[in-house]
């Protein structure tokens, strides 16, 4: 806890000055695309929320997994308070991507293998969080939904492979990769990669204020408990 | 100084205004429960402790 509370701060900042510099550059100094117009600027709210909504699920796969073997409480809190951030992110990036879609594919929806697989893995977050509201002792809904998880990242990964696994799909390749191989052009790099950062911080930060929040909420129910008794 | 976004102001517009609304939702909802877990642990402590002399 008390490293938390070292951090958060440090968080804080870093996402309230990445956000709006490489925001405010993407919008307002960045010029139009020659092929998407204007909607180019959809990519710095796009594909960071993109790329967080699956990697959330990642993260809640490894502390499910962590809380199964280990039974160690912290993991399945963290995965508890990671869920709504990552269906947010999840909304986010089906939002903007229908938004982009419209003017672009000419439809808001397609049951493209990149859509149709984020589409159910925010299914799978509604899931998770309806879950663990629906279960009142902590460690079964911990364990039943550790076992949701595992179960959904299977769709966490045909979200982040599908363009690879099926030509067919309309939505197009990575926008980053860590061997540039396939990145945007220069000019838009920049506040994408700052965006990224940002929105990264963004989830950092809400997750220790989530865990926090329910290990403080565990330690209320506790002395509840005893002062019934 | 603002961008001309053409036929696609609406599209662009409201994709920022989404986002920003989502994750300003977010992080108020976050906030509250945070803040409101607090207090009524401050007060179930200080409740036990006065119990405990």
């Amino acid at each position: 806890m008390r490293l938390s509370a070292r951090l958060l701060p440090w968080f804080g900042g870093i996402t309230v000055l990445a956000l709006c510099g490489g925001l405010g550059w993407g919008f307002f100094l960045t010029p139009d695309a020659d092929l998407f117009g204007a909607t180019v600027k959809i990519i710095y709210v796009h594909v960071p929320s993109a790329f967080l909504a699956v990697n959330i699920y990642f993260m809640m796969f490894v502390t499910s997994l962590i809380w199964l073997i280990r039974r160690h409480h912290v993991s399945a809190l963290a995965a508890k308070a990671a869920a709504p951030i990552g269906a947010a992110m999840t909304l986010i990036a089906l939002i903007t991507g229908a938004l982009w879609g419209q003017p672009m594919w000419g439809t808001w929806w397609v049951w493209d293998p990149r859509l149709t697989s984020f589409l159910i893995m925010f299914v799978f977050y509604l899931g998770y969080i309806a879950l663990w509201a629906a279960i009142d002792e902590p460690d079964k809904a911990a364990d039943l939904t550790s076992i949701l998880a595992l179960v959904g990242s299977v769709f966490a990964l045909l979200s982040r492979y599908a363009v690879n696994f099926w030509s067919q799909g309309l939505h197009q390749g990575a926008s980053l990769s860590l061997d540039r191989q396939q990145n945007v052009a220069n000019v838009y790099w920049v506040p994408l990669v700052l965006t990224m950062i940002g929105f990264f911080a963004l989830f950092l930060w809400l997750l220790l204020i989530g865990t926090r929040s329910e290990i403080r909420a565990r330690r209320l129910r506790a002395i509840e408990m005893q002062e019934a008794r | 100084m603002f961008p001309d976004l053409g036929r696609h102001a609406d599209t662009v517009l409201f994709s920022y205004a989404a986002t920003l609304l989502i994750l300003a939702v977010l992080a108020g909802s976050y906030a509250l429960r945070n803040a409101r877990i607090r207090r009524a642990l401050a007060t179930a402590e200080a409740r036990r402790g006065a119990k405990n002399g």
